[in-house]
């Protein structure tokens, strides 16, 4: 990493858990039955979120969501361009989701297609009622119809820029910077 | 646990290039691919529109099926051609017949040839995929990955195992394939047979050789027979198929020379009898019909690798 | 036509000098020390980084003619011996017909005439007819017609009681028999040396016994008749020591080798590489060490070629089914001289396993540099580097573990019949 290198702090280590339980009650607002709702955070940013907002519901409420993962490895549309490759994780989705109400979990929104590619790879696991979308960052630059109905923050940015997302779990500290 | 591994092979020919990572890497998105086996909708988008062309010049049902199932699963067309091993010598060239084929945009060609080396010969000369699905007596190295997503199941290790590979090595290509793979990941690879069937220089390779069956199997982890090629076969490498099964089948009473946890493992077809026992075909560490799911999940695994990326030449 | 050579090193059985050659109706008429005068010379070779050896003589080359013309006929492999260097060579009998009638020999003789490229061909006729090991040749009228040599070369004479024959019938000809050793009951459908690689790649081996016992029988037998008996192609460390002791114990034998038994390893096959398929097929490093100690000890008389041209469609293609054998013509020299930069032979010796060792064994005149005798030389830049270039080649076929190799050493002329033949680049 360069020295001269511009790094802004977007949510820092304490906005951090105030933004997911912010985004835990929109959900719970919006989705009044907890036993119909289910998380599915998208590998790997997303499962990590995905585990914070099931807990602060859980503090919250009480009540242990169903949740699992998606890997949308194969359900991309440039598969054949990408390399290095990186390992596909195992997805873990192990119940049905016909008639569930679906929030699908993601750590940035940026070009939409990975949305995309996660919506589709749902269907495989049945026929939701519905499916939402919270992410924690919104960085705009959509090239797909798709918008999200829980945001953490927006954030506009440069093409060029990268949002880095940190999770304790594995960086050692939680909090949003870009680059 | 490898993350990240610059896979740059346009095919997949033997196993003994590979690196010990690109092993464990193939394996490990093996794993990611069971997981689409178990669902109720076996169908991801992953090759959709690739075409995928198996070539069989030899027989097969097992490993033709498992192919034809991991591209279907990852949404590719399929087309399968078997070409009688007679006509090879009056019909068109291997090379003709395989540039055809290209010149049709397969994206990749997965043969079955009675020939060493004729893969990897048709590898070179086409700018397709190539997967090797055993060539004579050489390699099959999707076979050896599938035994080894066994063992790691049910091992919980792909290392420091001792794996006693029993019968016919000398024609076997599973047992070659084994050999290069489970040495590049520390264990012990014993070889067991007749010494007819198991020629010495496989010490060279790595393999320790054992000729008695009892001492072969001798605190083992795992057994793998091998089948009886009776059409390889024929002149007289042992006297008769009841003094082989005396000495070398693995039954309720050899068993017990492995390890009490010992699986047992085997390629398929089995003669059963001869180099191993219908008891010991229906024993709870018998792992035989597991292996043919995995075959499913290591061959979609194979074909993501290869096609997903950049292609680069080799 | 009258040529002077300057200043050039000349090989010869007693040593090498640096001297001046003068050749006049195709008889060495001067050898000095002085430059000799320029007046009245047709042609004039003066580079002092040349050197003059006694022409050689390749005594084992497959032509292909008559039947295989698309492998090779015998104008292009007439063509590909002078390139490399060679004023003769030796064709074996696998023809179509097979060269086991005088009227086969005859057509050979006559063919290489009438094409006018300087280089003898002198025919190895059939030991049994059809090479089928069942029927001795007609040997008196072969020899008549041209024969210098007989051979079932691709197969051993299996049978030992009709290669018994056989051997003792040539010695009413003195013409030797040219044993291709093999047992091939042991060594049957294999592909390349059985060890390691064979192991590695799934091919099916061929021993070393297989040639070891061939040779073995073969040496028996020569005692036994007392013939003239010449073992082609020694490829093995056992194979060196076994004919070590049979010349020791006064055995009438003589055996060649070829370069890829000295310079190359079975390792060379490794990616199933068609070209490097022959037979006997290549070793191991052991068995290099012993073959160049053989050459160095005198053990090995001869070096050839064993030059076996196939067509590319035969070669490109499934390792099993491709047909044993490279070419050899035009690397002789460059290969043979890794073995005077490696320390094992000298220019002298070398000589000698090119020229007239193999000319002695077939019973021809070897040349010599002596001034009265007859001027058949071959001129080589020992230093000149090029690379084994497909548009190089001579031959009709390009099938050789060399191609695109880097060699060293060349032929840059050729006298002979009174002509000097300069050797294009």
């Amino acid at each position: 990493m360069s020295k001269n290198e511009k790094k802004v702090t977007i949510i820092d280590e304490k906005t951090f858990p105030r933004v997911i339980n912010r985004i835990a009650h929109e959900i719970m607002e919006k989705n009044t039955n907890l036993n119909d709702l289910v998380l599915i955070g998208i590998k790997r940013g997303g499962s990590l979120l995905k585990d914070r907002i099931k807990n602060a519901i859980k503090n919250m409420e009480g009540v242990n969501v169903l949740s699992g993962d998606i890997d949308i490895t194969m359900y991309r549309d440039d598969i054949f361009k990408i390399s290095p490759k990186h390992k596909i994780e195992t997805t873990n989705i192990p119940f049905s989701l016909d008639d569930k109400n679906v929030v699908l979990i993601d750590d940035v929104l940026f070009t939409g297609r990975t949305v995309r590619a996660a919506i589709d790879a749902l269907f495989d696991f049945g026929r939701p009622r519905r499916i939402q979308l919270a992410v924690l960052i919104d960085r705009g630059h959509r090239e797909l119809p798709i918008q999200a109905d829980f945001v953490g923050k927006v954030v506009p940015t440069a093409r060029k820029e990268i949002v880095e997302v940190m999770f304790k779990e594995v960086d050692g500290k939680d909090g949003v910077v870009l680059r | 646990m490898v993350n990240k591994v610059n896979w740059l092979h346009k095919d997949l020919i033997s196993l003994e290039p590979l690196s010990r990572e690109e092993i464990i890497f193939l394996l490990e998105t093996a794993k990611s691919f069971e997981e689409v086996l178990e669902r109720d909708v076996k169908k991801v988008p992953t090759l959709r529109g690739k075409s995928i062309l198996t070539l069989f010049y030899e027989p097969s049902t097992r490993t033709r099926t498992s192919f034809e199932m991991a591209a279907k699963i990852l949404s590719a067309d399929t087309i399968n051609i078997s070409v009688s091993t007679s006509s090879v010598s009056k019909g068109e060239t291997l090379l003709d017949t395989v540039r055809n084929l290209e010149a049709m945009s397969v994206d990749v060609i997965i043969i079955r040839h009675s020939f060493s080396g004729a893969s990897e010969f048709v590898s070179k000369r086409v700018k397709a995929s190539v997967i090797n699905a055993g060539d004579g007596r050489h390699e099959h190295p999707t076979q050896a990955l599938l035994d080894l997503l066994t063992i790691w199941e049910y091992k919980k290790t792909l290392t420091g195992l001792k794996v006693a590979i029993v019968g016919d090595i000398l024609h076997s290509r599973v047992a070659r394939s084994n050999l290069f793979a489970l040495r590049k990941l520390d264990n012990e690879v014993r070889f067991v047979g007749p010494a007819t069937l198991v020629p010495e220089d496989f010490k060279k390779l790595g393999a320790k050789i054992f000729y008695n069956l009892e001492e072969g199997l001798y605190d083992v982890d795992v057994v793998m027979a091998l089948r009886i090629q009776k059409e390889r076969i024929g002149d007289g490498f042992y006297p008769t198929e009841r003094e082989y099964a005396k000495y070398f089948s693995i039954n309720r009473e050899t068993i017990n020379f492995a390890k009490r946890d010992t699986i047992i493992m085997h390629p398929g077809p089995v003669n059963r009898g001869l180099e191993i026992s219908s008891d010991v075909l229906e024993d709870k560490r018998c792992v035989v019909l597991n292996q043919v799911t995995k075959g499913v999940a290591v061959r979609m695994a194979v074909l993501y690798l290869l096609l997903s990326g950049g292609k680069v030449e080799n | 036509m009258k040529i002077k050579i300057n200043n050039l090193t000349i090989v010869t059985s007693s040593g090498l000098f640096r001297k001046n050659l003068f050749i006049d109706k195709g008889i060495i008429k001067k050898i000095s020390d002085k430059p000799i005068s320029s007046r009245g010379v047709d042609f004039l070779i003066d580079n002092e980084n040349l050197m003059v050896f006694p022409g050689f003589l390749d005594m084992h080359v497959h032509l292909r003619e008559p039947g295989f013309e698309y492998k090779e006929d015998i104008e292009s492999g007439q063509r590909a011996a002078l390139s490399g260097g060679f004023t003769a060579i030796a064709c074996m009998a696998n023809t179509n017909p097979v060269n086991d009638n005088s009227a086969v020999t005859h057509y050979i003789k006559c063919k290489s005439n009438e094409t006018g490229i300087p280089v003898d061909v002198h025919p190895i006729a059939a030991i049994t007819v059809g090479l089928k090991g069942e029927k001795i040749v007609e040997m008196g009228d072969l020899k008549k017609a041209g024969a210098v040599g007989f051979s079932d070369d691709g197969y051993p004479v299996e049978n030992s009681d009709i290669l018994r024959k056989a051997m003792e019938y040539s010695k009413c000809f003195n013409i030797p028999i040219i044993c291709h050793s093999e047992e091939k009951k042991l060594s049957k459908e294999g592909q390349i040396n059985e060890g390691e690689v064979s192991l590695k790649l799934g091919l099916k081996g061929i021993p070393k016994e297989a040639e070891i016992i061939g040779i073995y029988r073969d040496i028996m037998l020569a005692k036994l008749t007392k013939a003239k008996v010449h073992i082609a192609h020694v490829s093995t460390k056992d194979s060196v020591e076994l004919i070590r002791r049979a010349k020791k114990e006064g055995i009438n034998i003589s055996c060649e080798t070829c370069p890829q038994y000295f310079l190359l390893t079975e390792e060379e096959v490794l990616g199933y590489n068609t070209f490097a398929k022959v037979n006997p097929p290549l070793r191991t490093k052991e068995d290099v060490m012993a073959i160049r100690e053989g050459l160095k000890d005198g053990t090995i008389d001869v070096i050839a070629s064993d030059h076996a041209p196939h067509h590319i469609d035969e070669k490109d293609g499934e390792f099993e089914l491709a047909p044993f054998g490279m070419i050899g013509l035009q690397t002789m020299i460059p290969l043979s001289l890794e073995l005077v930069r490696l320390g094992v032979l000298d220019f002298q010796v070398l000589a000698e396993k090119l020229s007239r060792k193999p000319h002695q064994i077939l019973g021809l005149k070897p040349p010599v540099i002596k001034e009265g005798e007859e001027a058949c030389l071959t001129i080589i830049d020992p230093h000149y580097e090029w690379v084994l270039e497909k548009d190089r080649i001579r031959s009709k076929s390009y099938n050789t573990p060399f191609l695109g190799k880097k060699m060293k050493g060349k032929a840059v002329y050729t006298i002979k019949g009174g002509k000097v033949f300069e050797i294009e680049d």
